[in-house]
C-alpha cells in the first residue's frame, strides 16, 4: 500500500509538472502560435495580412490569453486535469481529445500486443539460455537479440521495409489499413489490419525482446545458486518441473520492475515506429502535428502519453504483490 | 571526432590493475610501455564485449574522421551535386533527392550526431555526478529531494518532453543548442547511478578505515571515493551519450532537428518525408541507418564491456 501511496504521490507529481511544462513553455519563447498558423494559412491561400492583428486578438480571447498571468496558469492546471486539450489548429473545428481518443486505441493495442509478446518470447529465451541442458543454438541467438535492444525500433522498422515490403513486396510499407478502406468490423477488415500490423509489431518485437532476455538471465543465474534448487535437485525432481515451478516462478517477478523501468522507452520507440510506418496510432498524430507545428495538438499527445506511462506503472504496483508473495506479507 | 579515443585510452588502464592483480600476476610490471600494451590486449582479450565495441565505434570515427580529410563538407549539403544518383565511382553512395552526396552525409552526419552524444553525455554525467555524489554522500533531507525529482523525472520519457521543448523552440536551431536541450534531461540516470554507487562505497571498509584513521572529509572524498568512482563514471557517461544520441537522433527523424546540418537522424526524416523506399532509392535510407546501427550497437558493447569492468562479480557468473 505504501508503495503504491508514494507511486501515486509521484504520478500527481508528474501531472503537476506536464501541465505546468505545458504553460511556461510557449510563453518562455516569443512565438505566437496562433499567429503563425493565421499568417500560414493566409500566406496559403494568398490572402493579404490586413487586419491579422484582430483575428489574433479575438483567438487570444478564446483561448483566454489575455487574462493575468496567475489566472491563466489555475485555468489551464484545472484544463490539462479535465482532459480539455483546446483545440487543434491544424484539424481546425477538431478538439485535440477527440484526436487523440481516435489514435489512442491503435496505440495500445499496437504496443501491447507488441510488449505481451516480446516478453513473453524473452522471459523464456532469457530464462532457457543459462538452463543447463537447453538447445544450443540459444547460445547464438540470444546474444544476438540482446544487441538488437541496443538499436532504436525505428531503425529496425526502416531495414524491416525495406527488406519484406519494398524488396520482397510481401507486406504493405504502412499504413493502418489499405488506403480507401472504410473501417466496418467486418472479417475482410480485421485481416486488413493484422496484415498491416505484422511490421510495426514486428520492430517493436525485434527491439525490445533482448530487454526481457537480459534481465530474466540475470535473475536465473541469482536462483539457480538458491538452496532451494539444490534441494528441488535432491529430492528427484524433474528437470521440468524445477525450471517452471522453482526457477522461473522466482525469477519472473524482477520482470516487472523490468517493465517499470522499460516502458517509457518502449512507449518512446513506439511512437516512433508508428511514424515511420504511418500507422495510425498516436505518435503518427503526433508527428502530423508536428510537421506544422500545431502546439495544441503536440502537447495534446506528449501529455496523454505521459499520463498513460503514469497510469500503468500505478497498476504495475498494484498487481506486483498479486504475483510476489514476498511483498503481500510484508504489507 | 575524438569521442571513441576518450573513452577507450583510459578504460583498458583503470581495467587492467584488478585484472593484473590475479591473471596476469606475470605481465603486471608497468614499467615499459610494451609491457603495459601488452596487459591491456590481454584484458581486451578477455572482454570480447569491450572490444568489438571499440572496433567498431574506431571504424565509424575513421570514415568519419578521415572523411572529412578527404571530402569537403559541402557535398552533404543540398543542391552540391545531381540528385538522386545510384551509387557509382563519383558518388560511392548515391545522392538523395535534394542533390546531398550521401558520402558526405555519412562523414559529416555521423560526427554531428556524435558530437551531440559528447556533449549532453559530458554535461548530463557532470551534473549527475555532483547531485549524485551529493544524495549518497549526505543522505537526509538532500537524499530525499534529489531522488524524488530524479524519480520524477524518469517516469517521462526524455524525447516526449524534448518534442515539447523543441516545438517551442524550432526553426533555427544548430547542433550544439540542441545538444544543450537534450542535456536537460541526461542526467537523471547518471544521478541514479552515482548516488548508489556512493551509497555502496559509503560502508565499504577501506572508507571506515580511513575515517578510524582520521582521515578528514576532503580527504575522503578525493583520496578514497573519487578515484574509485572513474570506472562508474566512465561506464554512466558511456550510457548517458547513448541516451543523449538516441533522443538526438528521435528528435531528428521526427523533423524538430537542426534543419541546416546533414545529420543522421535529419537524412532518416528527408528519406521518410520523401518517401526514399517507394522511390527504390535504398541507398538513401540504409545509408544513414546503417551507420546509426554500426553506432548504437558499437556503444551498447562497450557499455556492456565496461559494466564487466566496474562489476568483477559478472566475469565470475559467466565462468
Amino acid at each position: 500500500m505504501l508503495r503504491f501511496l508514494k507511486r501515486l504521490f509521484l504520478m500527481l507529481l508528474v501531472i503537476w509538472l506536464a501541465a505546468s511544462l505545458n504553460f511556461l513553455l510557449p510563453r518562455l519563447t516569443d512565438r505566437n502560435p496562433i499567429e503563425e498558423v493565421i499568417a500560414a494559412s493566409m500566406g496559403e491561400s494568398g490572402g493579404t495580412m490586413e487586419g491579422i492583428e484582430e483575428i489574433v486578438a479575438s483567438y487570444e480571447a478564446r483561448f483566454g490569453l489575455d487574462q493575468p498571468l496567475w489566472k491563466q496558469y489555475l485555468f489551464s492546471l484545472w484544463d490539462s486535469l479535465r482532459f480539455d486539450l483546446g483545440i487543434s489548429i491544424s484539424f481546425f473545428p477538431e478538439r485535440v481529445s477527440t484526436l487523440v481518443l481516435q489514435a489512442l486505441p491503435w496505440s495500445i493495442a499496437l504496443i501491447g500486443t507488441a510488449t505481451a509478446f516480446a516478453f513473453a518470447i524473452g522471459t523464456a529465451l532469457g530464462a532457457l539460455t543459462v538452463w543447463p541442458g537447453a538447445p544450443r543454438f540459444l547460445n547464438v541467438v540470444v546474444p544476438v537479440i540482446m544487441v538488437l535492444a541496443a538499436i532504436p525500433f525505428y531503425l529496425i522498422g526502416l531495414m524491416l521495409i525495406f527488406l519484406f515490403a519494398s524488396q520482397l513486396n510481401w507486406l504493405p510499407t504502412g499504413g493502418g489499413y489499405a488506403p480507401g478502406t472504410i473501417p466496418d468490423n467486418s472479417f475482410e477488415f480485421l485481416a486488413e489490419v493484422f496484415v498491416h500490423s505484422i511490421l510495426p509489431i514486428l520492430s517493436i518485437l525485434l527491439a525490445s525482446i533482448g530487454i526481457w532476455a537480459l534481465s530474466m538471465r540475470g535473475m536465473m543465474v541469482t536462483v539457480q545458486g538458491e538452496d532451494y534448487m539444490t534441494f528441488a535437485k535432491a529430492r528427484g525432481l524433474s528437470g521440468w518441473r524445477r525450471f517452471w515451478r522453482y526457477a522461473v516462478r522466482n525469477a519472473i517477478t524482477p520482470q516487472v520492475t523490468t517493465l517499470v523501468l522499460a516502458l517509457g522507452n518502449i512507449v518512446t520507440g513506439a511512437v516512433l515506429v508508428e511514424r515511420i510506418f504511418g500507422y495510425p496510432g498516436i505518435g503518427n498524430l503526433l508527428f502530423q502535428a508536428i510537421l506544422v507545428i500545431d502546439y495544441y495538438l503536440i502537447y495534446g499527445c506528449v501529455y496523454v502519453l505521459v499520463l498513460t506511462i503514469g497510469l500503468s506503472l500505478m497498476i504495475l504496483d498494484l498487481i506486483y504483490p498479486l504475483i510476489d508473495p514476498r511483498i503481500r506479507a510484508a504489507g | 571526432m575524438n569521442k571513441p579515443e576518450n573513452v577507450s585510452h583510459p578504460t583498458p588502464d583503470t581495467g587492467t590493475k584488478p585484472a593484473t592483480a590475479t591473471r596476469d600476476a606475470l605481465v603486471s610490471d608497468w614499467g615499459t610501455s610494451s609491457r603495459r600494451l601488452r596487459t591491456v590486449l590481454l584484458y581486451l582479450k578477455r572482454n570480447p564485449n569491450l572490444t568489438v565495441g571499440l572496433v567498431l565505434l574506431a571504424a565509424l570515427a575513421a570514415v568519419s574522421l578521415g572523411g572529412q580529410l578527404v571530402l569537403e563538407p559541402k557535398f552533404a549539403d543540398p543542391l552540391a551535386n545531381r540528385p538522386k544518383l545510384p551509387p557509382s565511382w563519383e558518388h560511392p553512395l548515391g545522392t538523395d533527392s535534394q542533390g546531398r552526396s550521401m558520402l558526405g552525409v555519412l562523414i559529416y552526419g555521423t560526427f554531428l550526431t556524435a558530437k551531440v552524444g559528447v556533449i549532453a553525455g559530458l554535461i548530463g554525467v557532470a551534473i549527475g555526478a555532483v547531485l549524485g555524489f551529493m544524495a549518497g554522500f549526505f543522505r537526509g533531507w538532500v537524499d530525499v529531494v534529489i531522488s524524488t525529482i530524479t524519480d520524477v523525472l524518469l517516469t517521462i520519457p526524455p524525447l516526449l518532453v524534448l518534442v515539447v521543448v523543441a516545438a517551442n523552440l524550432a526553426t533555427k536551431l544548430d547542433t550544439n543548442q540542441m545538444a544543450l536541450i537534450i542535456a536537460l534531461l541526461a542526467w537523471r540516470e547518471p544521478t541514479r547511478q552515482i548516488r548508489s554507487q556512493v551509497l555502496i562505497m559509503r560502508e565499504a571498509g577501506y572508507l571506515k578505515t580511513a575515517r578510524l584513521g582520521g582521515t578528514s572529509m576532503m580527504g575522503i572524498v578525493f583520496k578514497e571515493l573519487m578515484p574509485n568512482l572513474i570506472p562508474y563514471l566512465m561506464a554512466s557517461f558511456v550510457l548517458a551519450m547513448a541516451t543523449a544520441m538516441l533522443a538526438s537522433v528521435g528528435l531528428e527523424a521526427l523533423g524538430l532537428g537542426p534543419q541546416n546540418e546533414p545529420t543522421l537522424g535529419m537524412s532518416v526524416y528527408w528519406a521518410m518525408f520523401y518517401g526514399a523506399l517507394l522511390l527504390g532509392m535504398w541507398w538513401w535510407v540504409l545509408t544513414p541507418v546503417l551507420a546509426l546501427v554500426v553506432l548504437f550497437v558499437g556503444l551498447y558493447l562497450v557499455s556492456a564491456g565496461l559494466d564487466e569492468l566496474a562489476n568483477p562479480r559478472l566475469r565470475r557468473r559467466r565462468q
